[in-house]
């Protein structure tokens, strides 16, 4: 056993009531959150794996179906998009699997006893999504300029942005679950797995919706991600002034705002 | 440091069924006490905890904690305590020392001093060598000590350890009482911890708070509830079983007897002071013609207390906890987001 004795702090008083902004709070949970990713980016490079199968496998069909008599390079203006949407659905859709993961360890709750405030964990960890979904992103899109693919780079960016306000939102909404099923863990993946597929087919991601019933069309408009695939396509195939544009950048924010609320609203009834 | 009146916390499990799992408890800790909770599974202790580091909401009372209260001002509590909970409280896939360095942080130590800090935290509890090691790569006990230094990182003056030793074996058991020990010393803190070993309480503790079905039903040092609940146990054993009576009336006569059982050719009874006792009785019994063949004064345990004070023994109390004491913990687990 050692004999080291611990120097009594020399500059902070036991029962420290310095506060710090709330930016301050959401920024140290960010950094927490992240330093795992960036020390190990397996996580970030295995998420590649999805949307590669989708790229190689499901691209040539298109290609062949609704792309039939078009230039290879304007089918993946089309589906590119797509895959970065459903790329950013999947991963963030998910994440709340990481928070079910601390609550049951035991880290969750010692996070809940430190001065960080509850909504500031809520908005670090959904802020956290942006990193891994647009560095997979801009993989995606490299990986595929060899291919034919050649978007707006101005678009890329915009596309980006998109992508990181709807990451998120989804990532929020992620977090509400798993608190709103903490009880019952299995719950989490009944529900993600319930919604994910109706809003996926919904938003026009794998086959266009022009070509399905009408009842399909007028329920997608009710689907923030079809507004969403409907902007990246317009950005990355240069047209930054589309009123799509504008629709998405609406729908990811409400979906960001919303999902925020609701995150937040979670962990504050969580330990009432 | 700790004042609670009346803190109460019931359950709404279902629309016909309240579990109260905390009852009215009045509790006050001075500063620089180690005070353990002791108590089976489900009377109360860990969700009294929660209350007083506010990650559950009391029903009704108050309390105040290191100054500040938990129900108008939770914010203050937290960053006035050091809490170590029964989980892990380090992020599975975090290195050690940035675990330690970012709730340093948390507590508005600077960079700089927050990493000086955790490694002064990781020498004074042997992990120094495991700084850079991911946590779940660390032993049980490891992790355990990884909690006690997140707990102490901003120099708390008031500790709660929920359980802290649970799941260790004796020897990392030992070996976390005596850097807890040791830390505590050095920084004058005062400890609340929650257990349901009885020897971690007696040993540990300079107070033991006995809780059942929600009420605290003690509150002394180990040796004054031994003392004045349970007192000491007297055995002794004659060759005859014949002879068996004529020594209980003897036993009995000792200051202080009472509970004076016959059981074959043993005898046993709770006295004031067995050590002293047991010689006296013996020789009462050679002048009276019994021969004894066995003697023995046993000191009580603190479960002896807690079969006093209920008439169950606390090493069964958790088997034969309540379906309202089950429900209550149920509902508490849920409380852990």
């Amino acid at each position: 056993m050692t004999a080291a004795t611990l120097a009594p702090h020399p500059t902070t008083p036991a029962t420290s009531d310095a506060r710090r902004s709330w930016w301050s709070d959401v920024w140290l949970v960010l950094v927490r959150e992240l330093r795992p990713v960036v020390r190990e980016p397996f996580s970030v490079v295995f998420g590649l794996v999805q949307p590669l199968v989708f790229l190689a496998l499901f691209g040539p069909l298109l290609v062949g179906s609704v792309g039939s008599g078009l230039p290879a390079a304007d089918v993946w203006l089309w589906f590119v998009p797509s895959v970065l949407v459903m790329t950013t659905l999947f991963g963030t859709s998910t994440t709340g699997s990481n928070l079910q993961d601390e609550m049951s360890s035991g880290s969750h709750e010692r996070m809940l006893v430190t001065p960080l405030s509850r909504s500031s964990q809520i908005v670090g960890r959904s802020l956290k999504e942006v990193v891994p979904l647009v560095a997979q992103a801009l993989l995606v899109v490299l990986v595929m300029l060899p291919f034919g693919l050649r978007p707006a780079p101005a678009g890329v960016l915009a596309g980006l942005a998109l992508l990181a306000v709807l990451g998120v939102g989804l990532g929020a909404f992620s977090y509400a679950l798993a608190i709103a099923v903490r009880s019952q863990e299995w719950m989490f993946w009944a529900v993600q797995q319930t919604v994910l597929f109706p809003l996926m087919i919904l938003s026009g991601l794998l086959l266009p919706l022009e070509t399905g019933p009408r009842w399909m069309q007028v329920a997608s408009t009710a689907n923030p991600l079809r507004w969403v695939v409907d902007a990246e396509r317009a950005l990355f195939a240069g047209d930054l002034t589309a009123s799509a544009v504008a629709w998405g950048f609406l729908a990811a924010g409400l979906t960001a705002v919303v999902g925020l609320v609701v995150g937040v609203r979670a962990i504050l009834r969580s330990t009432d | 440091m700790i004042r609670t009146r009346g803190l109460t916390k019931d359950y709404v499990v279902s629309r016909t069924q309240t579990v109260h799992a905390v009852r009215g408890v009045d509790l006050d800790v001075a500063p620089g006490e180690l005070v353990a909770v002791l108590g089976p599974n489900g009377a109360g202790k860990t969700t009294t905890m929660r209350m007083l580091t506010t990650l559950v909401r009391p029903t009704a009372g108050t309390a105040t904690v290191a100054g500040a209260d938990v129900l108008t001002d939770p914010a203050a509590v937290r960053r006035r305590i050091g809490y170590v909970g029964q989980g892990n409280g380090a992020g599975r896939f975090q290195h050690v020392v940035d675990e330690l360095v970012v709730h340093g942080r948390i507590h508005g130590l600077g960079a700089r001093t927050a990493r000086t800090r955790a490694h002064d935290l990781l020498d004074a509890l042997d992990l120094a060598g495991l700084a850079h090691r991911k946590v779940e790569s660390l032993s049980g006990g490891q992790r355990r000590r990884v909690d006690v230094a997140l707990g102490l990182v901003h120099g708390p003056r008031l500790l709660f350890l929920d359980e802290p030793s649970t799941g260790l074996d004796p020897h990392t058991r030992a070996n976390l009482w005596a850097h807890v020990r040791r830390l505590r010393a050095e920084h004058d803190m005062t400890i609340v911890l929650t257990t349901h070993y009885l020897d971690e309480a007696d040993t540990t503790a300079e107070r033991v708070v006995v809780v059942d079905h929600g009420q605290v039903i003690a509150d002394d040092t180990a040796d004054a509830l031994k003392r004045d609940l349970a007192g000491d146990r007297l055995v002794l054993a004659v060759a005859r079983p014949s002879d068996a009576p004529a020594l209980a009336g003897l036993v009995a006569q000792v200051p202080g007897a009472r509970e004076v059982d016959v059981d074959g050719t043993r005898v046993t009874a709770r006295v004031a002071d067995a050590p002293t006792a047991a010689p006296h009785v013996v020789r009462t019994a050679a002048t009276a013609g019994l021969e004894v063949t066995e003697v023995r004064a046993e000191r009580p345990t603190l479960d002896d207390v807690f079969l006093a004070l209920t008439g169950r023994s606390l090493r069964d109390a958790g088997a034969t906890a309540t379906p309202d004491d089950e429900a209550a913990t149920a509902a508490a687990g849920k409380d852990a987001a």
